[in-house]
């Protein structure tokens, strides 16, 4: 978000605020027209893989803009941020974890 | 005993309540909580569609070619692009993703106007918070009317049908699925159904939040900070939609 503090006038950090929230509108809807057409036009040769890792990075993205900005976490205490952030390291265990347990469901049925 | 008496301010220590560790109100605070615990309910959901997912078997041939599957021996899990490609008023043609881009942009704007509902909540201008409030309510009602749209495109099926095993099969409901393994519509209902449950309780709290920025109620109270405790679950919602259509309708 634009910098502003108690010393400028209310128009002032309107229209600071304003300048954020055009800039991640633009940016959430730049990265979706993206999305799009990456899923459109993806010639059938290459890595599908490839394209999932980019839409991934596109998402977090997406999602940091949102919770950094729009829920402004990213103008909280950096403790809130940590204990609002942290717990979500024990979702990357879960996928870990299940997926790991995906393949080996299919492999089990596979070779029965 | 002294005739006077001089009034001293009672000494607060840390433990006595009123420190705000974090710099944010009990309310807001407590808003963040549930939205991790929430988060971790749709992540669940969402990491159970990857992992039956990978207990499926893919299309392996080129991309393009794509067919719904015809044999029960050999069903494979669709690609979402090919069975999310319906638009309401432009029958049988072939727009993948289309419409699901529609609501993404629908709930995205909704959520831009409750971003300025809670900056003109800031300044105190009760007039600006109705009126983005009631932009964000209208996004909101808009988003659930597109998904009732494409709930029920979803179990009509597509004009002719899939023939499997012998047997011709329109669309999908609990028992049958033109579009491949059962599992597939079964996650749709759930995952999608449950974002949208949510997307129904945050359209009922922004009603009740609207009421009371008309009545009032937080121009008397002194602070308009209920309008950014609604704004974070109305974030969220957008945030979970971000996620669902990466994983359900992108991959």
């Amino acid at each position: 978000m634009a910098h502003f503090d108690a010393s400028m006038t209310p128009e002032e950090i309107k229209a600071a605020k304003m300048k954020t929230v055009i800039k991640v509108t633009a940016i959430l809807a730049a990265i979706t027209i993206l999305e799009f057409i990456l899923a459109i036009v993806w010639p059938d040769g290459f890595s599908r893989t490839m394209l999932y890792i980019l839409f991934l990075g596109m998402t977090f993205i997406k999602a940091g803009f949102i919770i950094m900005e729009f829920m402004h976490l990213g103008h909280e205490t950096s403790l809130l941020k940590f204990v609002i952030l942290f717990p979500m390291l024990f979702l990357v265990w879960l996928c870990v974890a299940l997926f790991v347990e995906g393949q080996a469901i299919i492999d089990a049925f596979l070779n029965w | 005993m002294s005739s006077s008496t001089t009034l001293t301010t009672p000494e607060i220590t840390k433990w006595d309540g009123g420190e705000r560790p974090m710099k944010a109100t009990y309310g807001k605070l407590m808003m963040w909580f549930f939205l991790v615990s929430d988060a971790f309910t749709f992540a669940s959901l969402l990491i159970a569609y990857g992992v039956v997912r990978y207990m499926h078997p893919a299309w392996e041939k080129p991309f393009s070619e794509f067919e719904f599957a015809t044999s029960s021996d050999d069903l494979y899990w669709p690609i979402p692009e090919k069975v999310f490609n319906a638009f309401p008023g432009l029958h049988g043609m072939d727009i993948p993703l289309g419409f699901v881009g529609l609501m993404t942009f629908i709930l995205i704007l909704s959520s831009v106007t409750m971003v300025l509902a809670v900056e003109a909540g800031e300044r105190k201008s009760q007039k600006e918070v109705e009126k983005w409030m009631l932009w964000t309510i209208v996004g909101g009602v808009l988003f659930l009317g597109c998904q009732a749209w494409e709930w029920s495109h979803f179990i009509h099926g597509s004009a002719n049908g899939v023939v499997r095993d012998g047997v011709q099969i329109f669309g999908a409901n609990l028992h049958v699925n033109e579009y491949g393994p059962q599992l597939f519509a079964n996650f749709f209902f759930f995952i999608t159904g449950f974002h949208g449950i949510h997307v129904t309780s945050g359209v009922i709290i922004n009603i009740v939040i609207f009421y009371n920025v008309v009545m009032g109620t937080y121009e008397k109270r002194g602070s308009y900070e209920m309008i950014e405790k609604g704004g974070l679950y109305w974030h969220f919602v957008d945030l979970v939609w971000v996620f669902v259509f990466t994983f359900f309708y992108l991959i």
